[in-house]
């Protein structure tokens, strides 16, 4: 009998009863106003920092499409010009402080189109020989040539491979001096070293028989820096850096740093000259090219909008807080007594 | 003839004239006819939806009826068939899930449906045929059958009674589990038909099936040798009524009338609906308004796709050509699939997973219910049960409370309180004070401690012990010997009367109505023993322990609307007397004026105590008296027409020129704390309808009792006595009352304040109504089309402005018209019907939620509720606290869902424009699928199971804290039209803070570029912590299960990012997201704008609620939801 009882018997435990000791938290004017006043202090004070800091990073950008006839560049920018080479200079007044990022930047230029963006083969890429004879499918419009030999690597995002090139001097008494760009560590480290990996073959170029070269490329894969053997094929620089899409149409991608000899401390005052190897066309689709130079900061590269957002969240909310104050004094304390 | 009293007693309705034909026992009714069996259907019950074979088309065809299911499926398919963003998998794997168990949840619930059906039709019968008996199951009974039922067993189908083992030719039967009336009714043989049925050929015509219970016409063709046959007309105490049991009686024989489905209690049965909750109804509603949007986004993008493209260089640069398969297509097939495609990239806004969330969360949430020890009866050792979790959140919607008398407002256990005596009051003391066991407490104070004659108290008690329709309960074997034995004792113990009573209680008692029975106990205690009806002698034994003998001439049978009854005796003296009691209404006209003013007071005060009061009166018949009386009795007996108004006439004759003897009162025992819960439901706003089968007056007294009436409250009535009373047609009056009340209660009521819902301690005139089953078909089914909606809305007015609402004399069917009628009434309210019998059942199916008690007797109303409770009592905790507590966790539960989906797919939608409409999905596919079922899905799921934005205790105290919630305040267009908005904001600023940010991607301190999936991904971080923290910012209750799964998502979802982005997953074709969170982390200004955003996102939301602050003298009422006046709550308490 009792046992039937305990049977039936709802247990008796805080769960089971909706009594669970609760933390029952109230958004009284006294947390929140005091809430309001730190945070808006600390985000003014993080906003300042950032503010300055932007501030304080150097950024000069070259337009170098060449739309104007103005524009040394201007005779490039003719479709039918072949290996054109043009020239740009320009000049700092005071120390460009270093290390200096440099970047090509595009314009109008969709990397996030999403046809675009899955036609690759992340397999293929990873060094996967079977995908090199038949590429994935996802890889169409540039999957085999008109002969059906595979593309390797195929897809348009490779086969867009940025190729301009550049070369930067400084002008000293009428000479062009050689600013050294520093190749290595432009990419992200995990792209370099894991993700993309050349198919374990030497020479790297055996790899490739039965293959062609992406269409818009001069050069294959396996060839694309001759100075560093172990900057070719996937695992190229600049081709890791172009295959990591852009998030928006008006990208900038790291191009070199300067980071050696001379240089180490920045450029310095004075004239520079960047000669252009001019291949890449973007008037097509109303595209336009330009090179960035910058230094940065702990934040990244200059960014005049996170300092500034938090300046007036800051003084947001010590205003709020502010008003709340006043809102309170005149309605809530009689109230309360 | 019959024909036309069929007509007329139908309503003239001409298309159920026809009758059937039933050949008792299969017997051709003469030789020369050929015997053709006539068709009617078997005596299967089916309750069941599914077979074996329709279930998976059916169930299927079914589930996507459903307006949700129906999307997915289409998604699904879009998905298949062209090419999307996303794979099918990701919309195809959480549909079949949800198909597949709802499937079996239902399968499983029709499986046990069929198994109860079996039980019923598998049951074994005896069935005479052939001159044999024969078992049967219950499922072959054919109409016209023979079938035997024993005593206690119920009545396989419809019979009318033939033959029967008592001497009398009658049989009690107990129609408890039909109409809740759980007193025994006697039920007659068909006079004249031959005691061996085999021998008998006889035919029945009667009415086709209908579901009242109280009606039934019908004739007996007996044939006998070729004689011209006897013909005996049938009414409905010549019919055993499916499911009612036999009680008292060995066995009886009677033949079927009615099977299976066409029994009346089929046909009282209405199908068990699925019932759907108002929130899903607006859960549907914000559906539509969602997928408007999602159509209104696809449509939008699709349109500028096509303007962005038709720009030279856009449609297809260098870079990025077309294959050749899509230059093929055809431009508008194109378009098309582009727009799916959208669709499908934006189906996410709309999750599969809200649907999982809402039936997680009632089916667990309904675990509460059942584990709360508070409904745990410790009588019957049983808790709450959920039948249905589908409707908790509406037990705190509820706007009228239908609710049963019988077992659910009263225990149905009446109780001799006290009587009067010719103006004295006696009140019954536990037998303890004095030898006699009277006592007088507070008479008049003049008269303080004095007594009636003792002439006139035995007078009193005689009447008492005279005039009823008891018998004495013949019990068992064993109850045989205990009754002799108890006899001896009596008449050995003899004068003291405290020894007596205990054993004498257990008397058993049988009558058609409890009342009587109470005050045959009543007069017990005082030493007046009824001790049972022989022959037409009625004995008695008195205070001298004497045996009084009176022969019992006649029975003036009660009627309500007579609503006295009278005997007339002849003592051993010869004197013939007769006695009456009744409702002091009708009886005060009829006896002395003198005596009146004595008696009137005690009875009103009873009266207003809730106690159920009759008056005592009789007379002294002097021979020529009763010779008259005696031969138009006879007479009126005999008669063949209209019988009941002759009758009635001589009766009212007879009834005259009495003289009042005393009161009685009896209390019919409320269940515990009815009152304060009624109190409590009206306090919460709710109306309270009273729906009975019982008498008006027990009804009445009970409303009393339950406070539902008070004593300032106006009755208006509306009952056969009052339509009566004019004397002209019934229609006309019936038209003229409802004109009238409805002035009184609707035009001349003070108009109800803006904003302030009538209360039941408002100053103004309080009404209370009151309707009979009778009026009200009459206002149902008025003879006219235009009528009938005229008066259905009058009744309906004068109802809605009354604080309360008695209807009696209801049948079951009746009961659930009333609720379909206010439930389809303007602004369709909800309702709720509680009830403990079968009688309720309909009622119970027909509301939107139907409460079952846990009665002593019959489970049908327990089987057919949505929830069951032991006691009423418990109502009141059930609506107040959970009711509201669900109601509040659900609509919070809902609108966040749509909210977080929103302002999930927004930045999805807007990259569109970023990316030259190409569908490029912002976030990568594991976060798309992951967002619902994982990182955001368990905080609110925690929250709508533990929620409690005001403790339980002061739900409970505060009875209008319901009307906050009331007309389904939170989920209307308002506060959708709230979240909406902040969803649009949430969605505006994180993709368009993260836009700015990317102005320059070079995000880290080695000058690195971040990529579009680093941008998906910091939206989406920012994302999961704003709607995560936004629910930790509602929620006011913060258990120990609340932070771990709050923090333990956050953490998850940190924890998820490094792992998927950790690993090459060899199973996926691309590895976008391979270090992205890792590398997102280690830039400082992504930390940085992860952290202002959330900060902005959430920070409005803080400002409203200290703003929002409720002020002046309604405050503390008012501000129940929000946090700032929470405080309050808890300092009051």
């Amino acid at each position: 009998m009792v046992k039937e009882e305990l049977a039936n018997r709802p247990d008796n435990t805080a769960f089971t009863q909706q009594r669970l000791p609760a933390w029952q938290p109230m958004l009284s004017a006294g947390i929140v106003i005091p809430g309001f006043v730190i945070i808006g202090l600390a985000f003014i004070g993080i906003g300042v920092a950032l503010f300055v800091t932007s501030q304080s990073i150097q950024l000069l950008e070259l337009d170098y499409t060449g739309v104007e006839q103005t524009s040394p560049c201007f005779k490039c920018s003719d479709p039918n010009a072949k290996n054109c080479m043009c020239e740009l200079t320009f000049s700092t007044d005071t120390l460009f402080k270093g290390p200096v990022f440099f970047y090509y930047g595009l314009s109008n230029y969709f990397q996030n189109y999403r046809s675009y963006g899955v036609s690759k083969d992340d397999d293929q890429l990873s060094g996967n020989l079977d995908n090199f004879k038949s590429p994935s499918d996802t890889c169409a419009p540039y999957e085999y040539d008109r002969n059906n030999k595979p593309f390797v690597p195929c897809g348009a995002v490779a086969n867009s491979l940025f190729n301009d090139t550049f070369k930067l001097y400084q002008i000293v008494n009428g000479a062009k001096k050689v600013v050294p760009l520093d190749g290595k560590g432009i990419s992200w480290w995990t792209d370099y070293n894991i993700k993309y990996r050349n198919p374990a073959v030497t020479p790297l170029k055996n790899a490739f028989n039965g293959t062609v070269k992406p269409l818009y490329w001069s050069k294959p894969a396996y060839e694309l820096d001759p100075s560093d053997p172990a900057n070719n094929g996937f695992i190229n620089q600049d081709f890791l850096v172009w295959m990591r899409r852009a998030a928006l149409p008006d990208f900038r991608k790291l191009y070199r740093r300067i980071t050696d000899g001379d240089y180490a401390e920045g450029l310095p005052a004075g004239n520079y000259s960047l000669q252009i190897a001019y291949n890449y066309p973007v008037l097509s689709f109303e595209g336009r090219k330009k090179v960035v130079f910058s230094n940065v900061s702990w934040m990244g590269g200059k960014n005049e909008f996170l300092g500034i957002a938090y300046l007036v969240i800051g003084s947001l909310c010590v205003v709020m807080s502010v008003v709340m104050l006043i809102v309170y004094a005149k309605f809530k304390f009689p109230e309360e007594e | 003839m019959l024909r036309r009293r069929l007509n007329r007693l139908l309503g003239g309705d001409e298309r159920r004239v026809d009758s059937r034909t039933i050949y008792v026992g299969h017997r051709s009714c003469s030789a020369t006819e050929a015997f053709i069996p006539p068709k009617f259907c078997d005596n299967r019950i089916v309750s069941s939806k599914y077979t074996v074979w329709n279930f998976l088309p059916k169930n299927l065809f079914e589930q996507f009826r459903r307006i949700a299911n129906f999307y997915f499926l289409i998604i699904f398919l879009v998905q298949v068939i062209v090419d999307t963003p996303t794979s099918p998998v990701t919309s195809g794997l959480p549909l079949f899930f949800v198909i597949t168990v709802t499937a079996i949840k239902q399968g499983y619930e029709d499986w046990l449906r069929h198994k109860a059906d079996n039980e019923v039709n598998k049951y074994l019968v005896t069935v005479l045929e052939d001159g044999g008996r024969i078992q049967k199951e219950s499922e072959k009974i054919k109409v016209g059958d023979v079938v035997e039922v024993e005593e206690d067993e119920t009545f396989p189908c419809d019979l009318i009674l033939l033959q029967s083992s008592r001497d009398d030719d009658t049989c009690f039967v107990t129609t408890a589990s039909l109409d809740g009336e759980s007193n025994h009714k006697t039920h007659y043989t068909v006079p004249d038909t031959e005691k061996d049925l085999e021998s008998l050929n006889a035919t029945i015509e009667c009415e086709q099936p209908q579901p009242d219970l109280y009606k039934f016409v019908g004739r007996m063709h007996i044939y006998k040798n070729d004689q011209e046959p006897t013909v005996r007309s049938l009414g409905p105490e010549n019919l055993l009524l499916k499911g009612a049991t036999l009680k008292n009686t060995q066995k009886i024989c009677g033949v079927a009338v009615y099977t299976g489905m066409e029994t009346k209690m089929a046909l009282n049965y209405q199908g068990k609906s699925q019932k759907r909750s108002a929130v899903e109804k607006s859960i549907n509603a914000f559906l539509l308004v969602y997928l408007c949007i999602l159509v209104s986004k696809a449509l939008v993008c699709t349109t500028l796709k096509y303007v962005w493209q038709s720009k030279p260089g856009q449609d297809e640069p260098w870079y990025n050509e077309k294959t050749q398969r899509e230059k093929e297509t055809n431009l508008y097939l194109k378009m098309f699939t582009d727009f799916l495609s959208f669709m499908v990239l934006f189906n996410f806004i709309i999750p599969v997973s809200m649907y999982v969330t809402v039936e997680m969360q009632k089916f667990l949430g309904s675990f509460f219910i059942t584990w709360d020890k508070d409904f745990f009866d410790p009588e019957i050792k049983e808790g709450a049960l959920v039948n249905t979790s589908d409707l908790n959140e509406e037990l705190g919607q509820v706007e009228y409370v239908f609710t049963d008398k019988t077992g659910t407002l009263t225990q149905n256990n009446m109780e001799f309180i006290e009587c009067c005596i010719d103006g004295f009051q006696y009140k019954y003391r536990d037998a303890s004070s004095e030898l006699d066991g009277f006592c007088v407490t507070d008479g008049p104070v003049s008269k303080l401690q004095q007594k009636a004659g003792r002439e006139k108290e035995e007078l009193f008690l005689r009447a008492l012990c005279l005039c009823h329709t008891v018998q004495v309960k013949e019990s068992a074997e064993q109850g045989q010997g205990q009754r002799d034995g108890l006899i001896d004792e009596v008449d050995g113990l003899g004068v003291d009367g405290e020894v007596v009573h205990p054993l004498q209680e257990q008397r058993g008692f049988i009558a058609s109505s409890p009342d009587e029975v109470a005050l045959v106990k009543g007069a017990m205690r005082y030493g007046f023993t009824f001790l049972g009806l022989e022959s037409k002698t009625m004995k008695i034994l008195n205070r001298n322990n004497d045996v009084e003998m009176y022969e019992l001439l006649h029975v003036l049978n009660f009627d309500p609307v007579r609503r006295r009854m009278s005997v007339i005796v002849r003592s051993k003296s010869g004197d013939t007397l007769l006695f009456c009691k009744g409702a002091d209404s009708s009886i005060f006209p009829r006896v002395r004026r003198e005596e009146v003013e004595r008696i009137r007071m005690h009875v009103e005060r009873n009266a207003t105590e809730g106690y159920r009061t009759l008056c005592v009166a009789y007379k002294i018949l002097s021979a020529e008296e009763y010779a008259q009386a005696d031969a138009g009795l006879r007479e009126a007996r005999l008669a063949l027409q209209d019988r009941e108004e002759k009758l009635m006439t001589v009766y009212n004759q007879v009834e005259t020129g009495m003289s009042l003897i005393g009161a009685t009162a009896v209390e019919d025992r409320l269940q515990e704390e009815a009152a304060e819960t009624m109190e409590a439901l009206q306090g919460a706003g709710m109306k309270v309808w009273v729906l009975t089968g019982d008498k008006m007056e027990t009804a009445k007294s009970t409303c009393y009792a339950c406070r539902l009436f008070q004593r300032n409250t106006e009755l208006l009535e509306l009952t056969v006595r009052t339509l009566e009373d004019g004397g002209r047609r019934r229609e006309e009056r019936l038209h003229d009352l409802l004109l009238e009340y409805h002035k009184k209660a609707v035009q001349d009521a003070p108009p109800v304040k803006a904003g302030v819902t009538r209360s039941w301690s408002s100053a103004g005139q309080d009404y209370g109504f009151i309707i009979d089953g009778a009026t009200l078909s009459m206002v149902l089914n008025s003879s006219s089309e235009s009528n009938s909606n005229r008066y259905k809305n009058l009744f309906l007015q004068i109802c809605q402005n009354c604080t309360s609402v008695l209807c009696c004399r209801m049948a079951p069917l009746q009961k659930a018209q009333i609720v379909k009628m206010v439930k389809n009434s303007k602004g369709s309210p909800i309702t709720l019907s509680i009830g403990d019998g079968a009688n309720d059942v309909s009622m119970i199916l027909e509301a939107h939620v139907g409460i079952g008690i846990k009665g002593k007797e019959g489970r049908q109303a327990v089987r057919n509720s949505d929830y069951a409770i032991p006691k009423l009592k418990h109502l009141k905790k059930l609506l107040l606290a959970h009711g509201h507590l669900y109601y509040v966790r659900i609509a919070h539960l809902v609108q966040y869902f749509f909210y977080k989906n929103l302002c999930f797919i927004l930045p999805q939608f807007l990259y569109q424009f970023f990316c030259g409409y190409s569908q490029q999905p912002l976030y990568d596919a594991a976060y798309l699928t992951m967002y619902n079922i994982c990182f955001t899905s368990m905080p609110i799921l925690a929250y709508s199971l533990l929620e409690q934005h005001i403790c339980m205790e002061v739900l409970l105290d505060n009875a209008t804290l319901y009307r906050e919630i009331a007309k389904n305040a939170m989920l209307r267009w308002g506060p959708f039209l709230y979240w909406t908005l902040l969803g649009v904001f949430h969605g505006l600023l994180f993709f368009f803070g993260v836009r700015f940010l990317f102005s320059n991607p070079a995000l880290q301190d080695n000058g690195q570029v971040f990529g579009n999936w680093s941008y998906g991904t910091i939206v989406f971080t920012v994302l999961v912590f704003t709607v995560t923290l936004k629910l930790a910012l509602d929620t006011r209750h913060w258990t120990w299960i609340n932070h771990f799964v709050i923090w333990g998502s956050l953490a998850f979802y940190v924890f998820f990012s490094f792992f998927w982005g950790g690993i090459i997953w060899p199973f996926l074709r691309q590895q976008r997201l391979y270090f992205v969170f890792a590398n997102m982390l280690s830039s400082v200004s992504a930390w940085l704008v992860i952290i202002l955003l959330i900060l902005l996102s959430l920070l409005p939301e803080i400002l409203l609620v200290v703003f929002r602050k409720p002020r002046g003298p309604h405050a503390r009422q008012i501000a129940a939801v929000t946090p700032l006046s929470y405080k309050h709550l808890k300092e009051r308490e």
